[in-house]
């Protein structure tokens, strides 16, 4: 009888029960693109392990040196997208000595060997040279999609390289990247005929470009839906180059403005009719930035499609604060807004009162400089609690602050999941009542029952970290500055946080004491950084002898050996868990206990 | 406002207060070869610098500035001025990423570039747009303002006032600069520490905002710096003198 299902036969022979539940099994894991739930699935047995193994697609590792090259490709035989992150992020704020690491050579290596059909890549904070692009170039056939994210080492060579083989490729995204002007017109290396291409994304790019060639790309693209160019494609060059893709959705703006050396044949206030046009045309436009050199009298261009916004980014564009309000006010669907401080405490408030649906929102300072006051302050964080209650993500530099308008914000939006503040002032306590900022922090901690991410700053005592301790449950990611009094700040935290995966801490007057107090902890979390705390060589000593799985590094910035009872301390400290033994690349200023 | 910045000190500029540790002189490299911000902070902003604090102390670098300043004779020094020494900067702080940083320092220098140029070619287009820089004492950025955009001063005096509005401008703002016509008037807001509004004109002298008609007032400015009102006395007799000529 021929009553049995197709799927009990495998070339007309019955499968055992086993092998059913197997496939079975797979078509579940289909529905666990999750990383994390794989990995649960993962550790039910070996059986099971197996069939992740095989199944998985995509494998993301947050720390290069957690684990080998070999011993992923050995676990993972049929990977399509690898995402993999290298220096930790105080890197970006030239706390990390050159030449450290995270190299992406011995990854590429190794990837090339063992899954040539693969198709994406992301690379975070990693050393990436013109010959791992090479390399990725020739060996992965169908290779479709790469992002290098704050990434450097390679230039405009590689990238034409990228351009010219990769003939599957739908997408290229440059970000926050240090590309070098290996004067190669890059752009053209894009094969002639119509190309794959849905995301190009080049702001970072600081280097000439062949605006031809990009026009001519652009209109052999009929699948781009996303452009970020860079600051040498002018105004005049940008409109056209939107006539050609009405169909982006994401847009780059480049300078924003006239190019000094290239003149525009257009009066400006022609210019300015044209792109507006040209943005009234752009029908599916929801997300803009660029702006790099922005001249103020075309920003009200943008005005026609402003309404459908759903991200805005003009955290390069000068612009006076009744500039910023004529466009925000235009805003109501803004979910994501980027900006400089110059917009002020006005700007803020102009924020609140349209953007009801803003989720993140990112303020950055025109001016480093630590001072008594700045252009924004307690007043718009204030505004932007009480207007913007969906907030789910804040990052905030200011001058100074209040544990008011903190604790308003803790209480007005509960749906944070990121708080991130940085009173540029160091020590600053609450300007109003000159108390530290504890209660502020504290409030954070205890009302956003969704919070993940915590920066702080501003006059903090061991309390700010006893909240944080008591409160934080799942906090994931803490970067801690120039903050607290004593051991048991850190102490809290490490005893507190059972979630914790990313601690980052400077200058802060946490030694070994709060150090051996995370000792239960520290196989749990991806990494611990503390530079420029009371840290001595000898706790750390400990830590690594006394943890298995655990990576210390400890590094000193002076060379010249200090005399004295400092000459112990530690500089800064990195500490990472590990599948693998001390890495063999570590540069000289690296000590590896 | 803070008396401090204007009080005069003996001693070299230079006294830089005790700072932590880790403080990097801003005069050396980055360790990684890069320029950390500290030094094009310094270097690139032509700017009167603010004082920093570290350790509660208050290095008062405003007030040696404003000391040079008035030794070289407060009118026109604005691009003479000999910069402070180069205030000491924490490594890494505030955690803004340095490429970022490095973008919008040359996005000011660009803007103070354009102005550099010997008698400032005043960016037109065709609009017949009229901008020129503007400056205020204390403050840490330039701006620009095309004057085509007001027509009188009550009109540029808001913007003015707008622009800079988290620092005190004084009763610039809500007097406008038709009061400055008046001389006792004049001599009152200038004895007082208010901000006072003034300008380069095609002569390359320095003049009060308000003394001529708006329309001549726009053909003939270069640029504008708002002063503090007790620095500005000087410029009154010459001011008063340039009127006299002309009726």
């Amino acid at each position: 009888m021929s009553d049995l299902t197709p799927t009990t036969l495998r070339n007309n022979v019955p499968l055992s029960p086993d092998e059913v539940l197997e496939i079975a099994l797979e078509s579940v894991l289909e529905f666990l693109p999750c990383q994390r739930d794989r990995n649960a699935f993962s550790l039910v047995n070996k059986s099971w392990n197996r069939i992740e193994a095989e199944t998985r697609f995509e494998v993301v590792i947050g720390n290069c040196y957690s684990i080998s090259p070999q011993r992923v490709v050995n676990r993972f035989k049929a990977i399509k997208s690898v995402v993999l992150k290298g220096k930790p992020r105080f890197a970006d704020f030239s706390l990390l000595p050159p030449d450290w690491g995270a190299r992406f050579s011995p990854w590429v290596v190794v990837l090339s060997g063992a899954y040539r059909g693969l198709e994406k890549l992301c690379l975070k904070r990693m050393y990436v040279s013109n010959d791992d692009l090479v390399v990725v170039a020739n060996t992965f056939v169908g290779f479709k999609e790469i992002r290098l994210v704050c990434c450097e080492g390679f230039g405009t060579s590689g990238l034409a390289v990228l351009a010219g083989k990769c003939r599957q490729l739908r997408v290229l995204e440059l970000i926050e990247d240090e590309v070098a002007d290996d004067e190669e017109d890059w752009i053209s290396f894009f094969p002639g005929g119509a190309t794959c291409l849905e995301s190009l994304m080049f702001d970072c790019v600081e280097c000439p470009l062949n605006f031809n060639a990009l026009e001519k790309l652009v209109a052999r693209s009929p699948s781009l839906k996303k452009l970020r160019v860079n600051r040498y494609v002018s105004l005049g060059q940008l409109r056209h180059l939107m006539i050609i893709a009405p169909q982006l959705t994401h847009l780059g703006t480049g300078s924003y403005g006239p190019l000094e050396d290239l003149e525009d044949p257009l009066p400006a206030n022609e210019l300015r009719d044209h792109v507006s046009s040209a943005f009234a045309a752009s029908k599916s436009l929801v997300c803009l930035s660029g702006f790099r050199e922005i001249v103020p009298y075309f920003l009200p261009a943008v005005y026609p499609v402003c309404a459908n916004l759903t991200s805005l980014n003009l955290s390069y564009a000068n612009i006076l604060v009744e500039e910023f309000k004529q466009v925000i006010s235009h805003c109501h669907k803004l979910q994501i807004l980027w900006v400089l401080d110059l917009i002020s405490d006005g700007g803020l408030v102009a924020v609140a009162a349209t953007c009801k649906d803003l989720q993140e929102l990112r303020v950055f300072p025109m001016d480093t400089i630590e001072d008594n006051a700045g252009p924004v302050s307690d007043v718009g964080l204030h505004a932007i609690a009480e207007g913007c209650k969906k907030l789910q993500s804040i990052l905030f530099f200011c001058q100074q602050m209040t544990n008011a308008a903190v604790i308003s914000m803790s209480i007005n939006c509960p749906d944070l999941i990121v708080f991130r503040l940085c009173i540029i002032g160091r020590y600053r306590p609450d300007h109003s009542t000159g108390e530290p900022m504890d209660e502020g922090f504290g409030a954070i901690v205890k009302n956003c029952k969704k919070l993940t991410r915590l920066a702080v700053s501003g006059l903090l005592t061991d309390r700010a970290f006893s909240y944080i301790g008591q409160y934080g449950k799942l906090l994931r990611t803490l970067s801690v500055a120039f903050a607290g009094d004593s051991d048991m700040g850190l102490t809290y935290v490490l005893e507190g946080c059972p979630k914790l995966e990313k601690l980052e801490i400077r200058d802060s007057p946490f030694g070994d004491i709060a150090l051996r107090s995370g000792m239960h902890q520290y196989h749990n979390m991806r990494f611990l950084w503390m530079s420029t705390c009371k840290v001595t060589r000898q706790g750390c000593r400990e830590i690594a002898r006394q943890i298995p799985g655990v990576i210390v590094e400890i590094f000193n910035w002076n060379q010249v050996g200090e005399e004295g009872e400092n000459s112990d301390l530690v500089d800064t400290l990195y500490m990472y868990r590990s599948l693998e033994g001390p890495r063999a690349d570590a540069p000289r200023f690296v000590n590896i206990l | 406002m803070n008396f401090e910045e204007t009080e005069l000190r003996l001693g070299l500029p230079g006294n830089i207060s005790k700072l932590k540790s880790n403080i990097v002189n801003s005069g050396a490299t980055n360790v990684n070869g890069k320029r950390g911000f500290a030094e094009a902070a310094n270097v690139d902003l032509k700017l009167n610098l603010v004082s920093s604090k570290g350790d509660g102390e208050i290095v008062d670098q405003a007030a040696e500035s404003e000391e040079i300043k008035n030794l070289l004779g407060g009118a026109g020094s604005t691009d003479s001025v000999v910069k402070p020494p180069a205030k000491a900067q924490v490594v890494g702080w505030p955690p803004v990423r340095s490429s970022y940083r490095k973008n919008i320092i040359s996005l000011q220098k660009a803007a103070t570039k354009k102005g550099d140029e010997e008698n400032e070619k005043v960016m037109s287009s065709p609009m017949g747009a009229t901008f020129v820089k503007v400056s205020l004492d204390g403050a840490p950025y330039l701006r620009k303002v095309d004057l085509k955009m007001y027509k009188s001063y009550q009109e540029l005096s808001d913007a003015l006032g707008n622009m800079f509005n988290s620092f005190t401008i004084g009763n610039c703002g809500s007097q406008g600069m038709m009061d400055f016509m008046n001389e006792s008037r004049l001599m009152d807001l200038l004895n007082n520490s208010d901000y006072v509004p003034t300008y380069e004109d095609k002569d390359g002298d320095w003049m009060l905002v308000g003394d001529v008609p708006w329309e001549m007032f726009v053909g003939s400015c270069k640029r504008l710096r708002i002063m503090k009102g007790a620095e500005a006395i000087g410029l009154a007799p010459r001011a008063m003198e340039k009127c006299k000529n002309r009726t």
